[in-house]
């Protein structure tokens, strides 16, 4: 339960009384808001007064009259517009002109309501307003959040665009002032290194270009009807090189045609990652099945490894950017830590859903699934 | 001062995820006439802290965890106040991060001795390091 402070202002002690006691019991809640509001009000019988309370003990929602005995309701409007203050005014007035009615609204205030009201015109009102508040608070600690993780995404990618940067740097200085010796031999090291950061940079500007073009949306999709064992096929093809170097067998299960509505490229891309993955955490000699398949309304992609496997923590980890696990298997595994996570993304844009199951040391399952027409499990 | 003389004796421990960077930063101290002790994860320096005790340490702050040589670095301070210890980042620079290390609370618990950017020259780090010996 949040509590709304109500500031009455006005000279007639009928009306304060009115509203404190309209209010008293009356509560905002709809489905849709996380919680439920209440409202506690305090009165003031002139518009000093009422600038006292504002300034002492700051309302969220004033009602105003216009017509008071010192400054005018119009001034204590201009006064909160004037400081700025976070505070939604309604204006309550016997004298309701269409004139009065288009300066206080110019002057900021939010709605109006005429005298005599009805209780029902005035919870209606409060009402109202308490919903846009609960809407305003949200988005802002939606912003805020959106701030956060962009904030967090850039240190991190800074990070990994730097690492290589200086690497390559500190080992030009090495040689520069020759600290192995004369001997060019002696640098083959160095070099060795610095043409592998490199390759580690280019891959990882290729997966940021990726990512930025799955984040930005709808954009340039290209939604059309793809064969998905086709798709697999040729992932299947440009991988092979890498499989045939480490006698890894890649095995594509399917029966045609497994038919969905989507972007092909996006569709390689998802099934890039995931085959490329399973060769890389894979052991020699070990195999990589995919399978492609219509299963109750989804469309199932399938990749399996008998690679060195995920620890039950790692596992949610996986998922998320620049996350790659390090330890004494993964040590000589490249990686920008970037591919599950485009292909989350992808799969979350056509809602679908991805999971995996693995053993430690034996292998690892990841399982998209797809929505055809309707959502699937 | 003959640097190698005095230094001949200390171990620093080098902890980063970066292999390249480790090995360069290796090489630039046993030239100083330190030894060094190499880790290449929070978890691995953990471990090793629980065997040795270097005379001091040098931390990245990103590894497995964003901030990684923070809790470090209260780890191995919990353990032994007296060692010296330097966080050095890469990013600080770039982003204008700069991790509030002015701000005064985040000095009482963050507990780091020095901050120094990864590109700092070999001459200026021996300098901050020498200073930091020479404290104890």
């Amino acid at each position: 339960m949040s509590t709304l402070k109500i500031l009455v202002i006005d000279d007639e002690p009928g009306i304060r009384s009115g509203v404190s006691r309209i209010l008293k019991n009356f509560r905002v809640d709809y489905p849709f808001m996380e919680e439920a509001f209440d409202f506690e009000t305090h009165e003031a019988s002139t518009g000093e007064a009422g600038i006292e309370i504002i300034e002492k003990n700051q309302p969220d929602i004033v009602l105003l009259d216009n017509k008071l005995p010192g400054i005018q309701g119009v001034e204590v409007l201009e006064y909160i517009r004037k400081k700025q203050l976070n505070i939604i005014v309604v204006m309550i007035t016997s004298y309701a002109s269409l004139e009065l009615a288009v300066k206080v609204t110019s002057v900021g205030a939010y709605d109006f309501i005429p005298k005599p009201f009805t209780p029902q015109e005035l919870k209606s009102s409060i009402e109202n307003i308490t919903k846009r508040l609960f809407l305003k608070k949200m988005t802002n600690k939606l912003q805020d959040t959106g701030k956060q993780i962009r904030f967090q995404f850039l240190s991190v990618l800074s990070h990994e665009l730097k690492a290589p940067l200086n690497a390559i740097e500190g080992y030009l200085r090495m040689i520069k002032e020759r600290q192995s010796g004369p001997m060019v031999e002696s640098y083959d090291f160095a070099v060795d290194r610095m043409f592998e950061r490199i390759k580690g940079m280019r891959t990882l500007i290729l997966d940021l270009l990726d990512l930025t073009r799955v984040e930005s949306g709808k954009g340039k999709r290209d939604i059309q009807e793809v064969n998905l064992l086709d798709i697999a096929r040729t992932a299947i093809d440009t991988m092979r090189p890498y499989s045939i170097q480490r006698d890894i067998s890649l095995n594509l299960n399917g029966v045609d045609p497994v038919k969905v509505n989507a972007d092909p490229e996006e569709m390689e891309i998802i099934f890039n990652n995931l085959i490329s993955n399973a060769i890389k955490y894979n052991k020699d000699g070990g195999s990589v099945n995919c399978t492609v398949r219509e299963n109750e309304h989804c469309i199932e992609i399938l990749v399996e490894d008998t690679g060195i496997g995920i620890n039950q923590e790692d596992v949610n980890k996986i998922f998320e950017d620049f996350v790659r696990i390090k330890n004494e298997k993964t040590r000589n595994i490249t990686g920008t830590g970037l591919g599950l996570a485009i292909v989350k993304k992808l799969v979350d844009n056509y809602h679908g859903k991805i999971e995996v199951t693995s053993q430690p040391d034996q292998g690892s399952k990841f399982s998209v699934r797809l929505p055809i027409d309707k959502p699937c499990l | 001062m003959d640097h190698h003389m005095t230094n001949r004796n200390k171990t620093i421990l080098l902890v980063d995820d970066d292999q390249d960077y480790l090995f360069q930063m290796k090489t630039r101290l046993e030239s100083f006439g330190f030894s060094t002790i190499l880790a290449e994860s929070q978890k691995e320096a953990e471990e090793l802290i629980e065997r040795s005790r270097p005379d001091l340490a040098i931390l990245d702050l990103m590894m497995e965890n964003e901030d990684s040589g923070f809790i470090l670095c209260y780890k191995i301070k919990k353990k032994f106040p007296d060692l010296p210890i330097i966080i050095v980042t890469g990013v600080a620079a770039e982003t204008g991060i700069t991790f509030d290390i002015n701000d005064e609370n985040n000095r009482k618990w963050i507990k780091a001795d020095r901050f120094l950017d990864k590109g700092i020259r070999t001459e200026k780090l021996k300098e901050e390091i020498d200073k930091l010996l020479l404290k104890k």
